[in-house]
């Protein structure tokens, strides 16, 4: 075989599994939503749904939301855009998992007969991969505005309004709060990044973008919060209130939606993980100069260690915090979020500069 | 009495509160450490131990009861005389003072020589009852209760929502108190003979 066809076949068995992967998981945090925040309240979640009397701890839920969500009646009002309104939750979600293409999820392995001799754990070898993902990521708002637009429901237009401005003006945030990180490693690749982070900062600290980049960190994890749309930052939905732009949809289109909001909060996790989090990286432990396959899988272990704590996290964020009021949403992006992310840019250029002109790394 | 005015004096935010960061710590300290503390107790009552401490506030309806309080208003039943028909006078009382207008009573006369009056049918629609308890209140001679602590009343029809005098009268008294519902609704399905006699 070429080494163009079997790269190809190993490219594709990683798109395979990763979309299974990210899909499975979006599937779980349904179910991680419903007990986290049923352990967190005092309350038990969902447990009824039983296949045989098995319960399995209300992951059967799963199942009959799938079930449920398949059968239900798939209505489209009268006046709303056919075409649009059929393909606003294929944007939202198919954006929302294109993502993971970056995403570099483990280190290199050994493969023969390849054209280059590594293969990096991830779909897609981009350069370009921190671009690429917030380019991905930004298009999903597409998504979102068509389906409010689309629906011929002025609740849905509010909340697609509210999302197009909200999700902009967080893009913003979120590209210059990391700027600080691109800046320390030199680097938009994902992996690059990643790799770089290995080692130790002054002896004992690992060397991750947390203790490089403290500021950053926050305010990316906000941002990024407010992209994924969920509940602190959740204006454009307001169950409560408008309902938003998925008010005109029922059955698996609505059920999209909603996956589509877990794969973003896991986006969320994900990106944490790496740009700040070392990726893969196992703390203290220098990875090997010719990575093994038992390597790569060890290293896939921690990366989803990291993931699950931080999707964690983001549940318990979900479940603690109230909701910003719009106009306190923007105040918090524009006139402070962004000016500490500037200030932290800058501060970070110049410390940066002053190391790199006296000889340091 | 002249009006109190009371004159709420808050404390001004400290500069480490209006930062905000270390306040939203707190607030999730406070909840993961609920997450955690309950995961914990779930997990032992998973292997059986430390059954004492409850993990969660619910309580599994269909399974588990709350116990009721003694005064809490539940499904009406018609009190008995010794040979078990009806104390029920047919005075019209609960009738008239039911605000949902569900009790429909038609009187005919006694001639067991216990009262003049007694109750030939007595309906209750608990489709309309609000379980306001009037009709208890009312009662000259305690003939209607609501403590059979049957809260279950649903049915598949309006018609099956119709309590007849029959229904209300069949219960027994257990020796702890507690009453027991014999009829069941099962004779609701039958016709009513004396109704329909009536007719
Ligand atoms: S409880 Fe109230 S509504 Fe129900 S029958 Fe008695 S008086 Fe009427
Ligand atoms: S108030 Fe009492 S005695 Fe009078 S009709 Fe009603 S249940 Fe019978």
């Amino acid at each position: 075989m070429s080494p163009m066809a079997i790269e190809l076949i190993y490219r594709g068995t990683l798109a395979f599994v990763v979309v299974n992967a990210v899909m499975g998981y979006g599937g779980l945090l349904s179910w991680l939503e419903r007990k986290q925040s049923a352990l967190m309240q005092n309350r038990i979640g969902a447990n009824r749904a039983s296949i045989l009397g098995i319960r399995a701890i209300g992951l059967i839920h799963m199942l009959s939301d799938g079930i449920k969500m398949l059968t239900k009646e798939d209505w489209r009002p009268p006046g709303a855009d056919r075409l649009l309104h059929t393909i606003a939750p294929l944007l939202s979600i198919g954006f929302a998992v294109l993502v993971f293409a970056a995403i570099p999820f483990g280190d290199r392995i050994p493969i023969q007969g390849m054209s280059g001799e590594w293969l990096n754990l991830r779909v897609c070898d981009i350069d370009l991969g921190l671009l690429a993902v917030f380019a991905i990521l930004g298009m999903g708002v597409y998504g979102v505005v068509l389906a409010g637009l689309s629906s011929n429901n002025n609740f849905g237009l509010i909340g697609a309004l509210r999302a197009g401005a909200q999700m902009i003006s967080y893009e913003i945030a979120l590209g210059i709060s990391i700027m600080g990180i691109v800046l320390i490693f030199g680097t938009l690749d994902l992996q690059g990044i990643t790799r770089a982070q290995g080692g130790t900062i002054l002896g004992f600290l690992p060397n991750w973008g947390i203790f490089l980049q403290p500021v950053g960190f926050l305010i990316f994890m906000t941002a990024i919060f407010a992209e994924s749309k969920r509940v602190p930052f959740d204006l454009p939905e307001c169950e409560s209130e408008i309902i938003g732009y998925s008010v005109e949809y029922s059955g698996m289109k609505f059920g999209l939606f909603l996956f589509a909001d877990f794969v973003e909060s896991l986006i969320g996790a994900v990106l944490c993980s790496i740009l700040f989090f070392g990726g893969w990286q196992i703390p203290w432990v220098t990875p090997p100069a010719d990575p093994t396959w038992g390597w790569a899988l060890l290293s896939t272990l921690a990366f989803g260690i990291k993931v699950l704590f931080f999707t964690w996290l983001f549940m318990t964020i979900r479940w603690t915090f109230p909701r910003f009021r719009y106009d306190q949403l923007m105040d918090l992006c524009w006139k402070i979020m962004l000016p500490i992310a500037l200030a932290n840019l800058v501060i970070t250029a110049i410390i940066v500069a002053l190391i790199r002109a006296h000889g340091g790394a | 009495m002249p009006a109190r005015t009371v004159t709420v004096t808050r404390r001004p935010l400290t500069l480490i509160e209006r930062l905000y960061v270390g306040e939203l710590l707190r607030g999730i300290l406070i909840t993961s450490k609920i997450f955690w503390v309950n995961l914990w107790r779930h997990s032992l009552h998973r292997v059986g131990l430390g059954k004492g401490k409850p993990a969660m506030a619910t309580i599994l309806y269909p399974e588990v009861k709350r116990p009721l309080p003694d005064r809490y208003r539940t499904r009406h039943r018609l009190m008995k005389l010794e040979d078990g028909t009806e104390r029920c006078v047919a005075c019209m009382m609960c009738e008239t003072v039911c605000p949902a207008y569900c009790i429909e009573i038609v009187a005919e006369e006694r001639t067991d020589g216990y009262t003049e009056k007694r109750p030939r049918s007595f309906v209750i629609d608990l489709g309309k009852c609000i379980y306001c308890g009037n009709c208890v209140e009312v009662c000259p001679c305690d003939a209607i209760r609501m403590d059979t602590k049957i809260l279950e009343v649903s049915a598949e029809s309006r018609d099956s929502m119709v309590y007849r005098k029959e229904d209300l009268l069949n219960w027994e008294e257990l020796p702890d108190g507690s009453v027991v519902d014999l009829s069941h609704r099962a004779s609701l399905r039958k016709p009513d003979t004396e109704e329909a006699a009536a007719k």
